[in-house]
C-alpha cells in the first residue's frame, strides 16, 4: 500500500485555545480510516484544516506527495479532496441535480451539458436519489439533503473523502444502507477518512481509527484494539470506567 | 432548438425590430421617452447580471456611469466618437478591476457602504481635479448626434445586453455565480475559484453601465459632476432590477419599463415630493416583493395550480 494523505504536526490555535495540536497521521489508498474522539475534541477542525476551509497554525498536509497547506479550498478541491459537512450545506435554491452538477461542472473532470447531467443522475442513483432530480433542494428533508450532500462529493471523483457525521440520524434501515455506501466507496479505491460516532459504523466500515482528545491524538491503530485502550475508554467514559 | 424556442427568438427579434422603427412613429417626446427607458432597462440589467446571483448589493452603478459620462465630456473634441466610447468601456474596465480586486472580500452590508462611497469618491475627485487642474467646474459636449443616433446606440447595448445574460445563465459561470450567491463555502469546496467569477461578472457589468453613461452623455450637452454623478441613479437601477425580479433574465425590465414611466410622471407632477414617493416606493418594494414581481406571480401560479 502506498500513502496517499499524510497529515504531520497540524496545529490549530483560535486565540488563546488550542483547537488541534499536532496531529499526525497518514492514510494508505483505499483505506478507511475514523477519526474518533469525544465532542469538541478537534476532529471537525482537523477536517475544516484538510479541506483548506480553515489555515492551520502549524503543521502540514500532503496528499500524494504533494503539499495542500496553504491552498485555498477550491484549490484543494481540485487536487482530489471533496467532503461533507457537520451541519449539511446545500445550496437551497438549485434543483437536486444542479447540486450535483456544480461538482462536475467545477471538479477534476470539469463535465457540462447533457454529459454532466448524465453523471448527475448516476451519482444521485447511487444514493437513492434521482427520482428528486428536479426539486429545489431546500424541500428534501434532512436525511436526503445529507444523501443529495454525498452524491456531490462523489461528483467530484475525489480522491479523499471526507465524511463529518455523515451517518449521524440516520434510523437503522438507512444506517444500514448508508454503511454499504461508504464501504462499497473504500472497495473502488476512494480514501475515506470519516468522523463519527454512530460505532456499529465505526466498526463496519474503519480497518483503522485515530482517536483524539482534546486535540492531542491518543490512539491510532486497528479498531478494535483502539477501542480497547485505556485511555481511549477514559476519554469517552471518564477515569472510573478506565 | 425546438418550435418553442424558435418562437421565442423571432419574437424577440420582431419586438426589437419594431423598436428600432420607434423614431418614425413616435415624436420628440417619446424618443426622449425611449431613451430613458432603454438606459434604465441595460443599467438594471446590467446590475442583476453581478448583483442579482451574488446578492452583493452594489450602488456603484452611478460611479461607472458617470465615468463613462466625463470620458465622453472630456475626450469627445479630441477622439473620433467610436474610439471615445472604446476609451470609456476601458476606463470603466480598469476601474471596476482596481475596485473588485479591493472590495470583492467584503460582504454584505460593507459591500453596499463601500460601494455608494465609492460613488461620492469619485465625484469628489473629479470635482476636485475640475476645480484645481481645469480650473472649470462644467464642460460642454459638442458631438452632432441626434436622439434618433442616442437611442438606437442604447437599444442595440440593451439587446447585446440581455443576451449576455441569457447567455451567462445557461453558462457554467452562472450555475458558478448561482453556487456562490447560495453558500461560498460549498462553491469554494465545489472548486470554483470564487474571487476570479465575481471580478469577471463585476468588471462585465461595469463596462455595460460604463457605456450607458457615454452614450446618454451627450444628451445633455452640458456635464458636471453633480449632474452625472448623481447617486439617485444608483437607486433608481437598484429599485427597477429588485422590482421585477433581479434572478430572471426579464425581471430588470420589468421593472426597470413601469417604474421608469411612473417616475417620469411623478417628477412632472409632483416636482417637490419627488424624493419622498421614491423613498417610500422603494420601502413598499423591498418590504412587500423581497425577490421581486415575476417571482411572487410565479407563486400565486404555483399556488393557483396546487389546489
Amino acid at each position: 500500500m502506498t500513502t496517499l494523505l499524510e497529515i504531520s504536526g497540524l496545529t490549530k490555535q483560535f486565540g488563546g485555545l488550542t483547537a488541534v495540536d499536532g496531529v499526525t497521521f497518514s492514510m494508505d489508498k483505499g483505506e478507511v480510516v475514523g477519526l474518533l474522539g469525544p465532542n469538541g475534541s478537534g476532529k471537525t477542525t482537523v477536517l475544516n484544516m484538510v479541506s483548506g476551509l480553515l489555515p492551520p497554525t502549524r503543521g502540514t498536509v500532503m496528499l500524494n506527495g504533494e503539499t495542500l497547506t496553504g491552498l485555498s479550498p477550491n484549490r484543494i478541491a481540485l487536487k482530489g479532496v471533496a467532503r461533507t459537512f457537520q451541519l449539511v450545506r446545500i445550496l437551497p435554491s438549485l434543483s437536486v441535480l444542479e447540486n450535483v452538477v456544480a461538482a462536475l461542472a467545477f471538479g477534476r473532470r470539469r463535465l457540462w451539458g447533457t454529459v454532466a447531467r448524465d453523471e448527475a443522475l448516476a451519482r444521485l442513483e447511487q444514493v437513492g436519489l434521482a427520482d428528486r432530480a428536479d426539486e429545489t433542494a431546500e424541500r428534501l428533508t434532512y436525511i436526503d439533503q445529507k444523501r443529495m450532500e454525498l452524491a456531490r462529493a462523489l461528483a467530484a471523483d475525489p480522491a479523499v473523502l471526507l465524511l463529518d457525521e455523515w451517518l449521524a440520524g440516520l434510523n437503522p434501515t438507512e444506517l444500514r444502507i448508508g454503511i454499504d455506501l461508504v464501504a462499497s466507496l473504500g472497495e473502488r479505491g476512494v480514501t475515506v477518512l470519516l468522523v463519527e460516532h454512530v460505532m456499529d459504523a465505526v466498526r463496519a466500515l474503519c480497518g483503522r481509527c485515530v482517536v483524539m482528545n482534546a486535540g492531542k491524538t491518543i490512539a491510532d491503530g486497528r479498531t478494535a484494539d483502539v477501542l480497547a485502550d485505556a485511555e481511549v475508554v477514559r476519554a469517552y467514559l471518564g477515569a472510573e470506567h478506565a | 432548438m425546438n418550435a418553442k424556442a424558435i418562437a421565442a427568438w423571432g419574437i424577440a427579434a420582431a419586438v426589437l425590430v419594431a423598436l428600432a422603427f420607434a423614431p418614425s412613429y413616435l415624436g420628440p417626446y417619446g424618443i426622449g421617452l425611449m431613451i430613458g427607458i432603454a438606459g434604465y432597462v441595460t443599467l438594471a440589467t446590467a446590475w442583476a447580471l453581478f448583483s442579482g446571483p451574488t446578492r452583493y448589493v452594489s450602488l456603484a452603478t452611478v460611479a461607472f456611469f458617470g465615468i463613462g459620462a466625463y470620458t465622453v465630456a472630456v475626450l469627445s473634441e479630441s477622439l473620433p466618437y467610436p474610439l471615445v466610447l472604446l476609451a470609456a468601456a476601458a476606463i470603466g474596465l480598469v476601474v471596476a478591476l482596481v475596485v473588485g480586486l479591493s472590495t470583492l472580500r467584503l460582504a454584505g452590508v460593507y459591500f453596499v457602504i463601500f460601494t455608494f462611497g465609492l460613488a461620492e469618491l469619485i465625484r469628489q475627485l473629479v470635482t476636485w481635479y475640475e476645480v484645481n487642474v481645469t480650473g472649470t467646474l462644467g464642460r460642454y459636449i459638442f458631438l452632432d448626434l441626434g436622439p434618433e443616433d442616442i437611442y438606437w446606440q442604447l437599444l442595440a447595448l440593451a439587446a447585446v445586453t440581455l443576451l449576455l445574460a441569457w447567455w451567462i445563465g445557461r453558462s457554467r459561470i452562472g450555475l458558478a455565480l448561482k453556487v456562490i450567491g447560495d453558500d461560498e463555502v460549498v462553491a469554494a469546496h465545489c472548486g470554483i475559484d470564487i474571487a476570479r467569477v465575481k471580478l469577471a461578472l463585476f468588471a462585465l457589468s461595469a463596462v455595460i453601465i460604463t457605456l450607458v453613461g457615454a452614450i446618454q452623455a451627450p444628451r445633455w450637452t452640458y456635464v458636471e459632476p453633480a449632474i452625472v454623478f448623481n447617486p439617485t441613479i444608483s437607486f433608481l437601477t437598484l429599485i427597477m432590477a429588485l422590482l421585477g425580479g433581479a434572478n430572471r433574465l426579464w425581471g430588470p425590465l420589468l421593472g426597470a419599463v413601469p417604474l421608469f414611466l411612473l417616475f417620469e410622471w411623478l417628477s412632472a407632477n409632483f416636482p417637490n415630493h419627488y424624493s419622498i414617493i421614491l423613498g417610500l416606493l422603494f420601502i413598499a418594494i423591498v418590504f412587500v416583493l423581497p425577490k421581486g414581481v415575476l417571482a411572487f406571480t410565479e407563486k400565486l401560479w404555483k399556488r393557483g395550480r396546487a389546489r
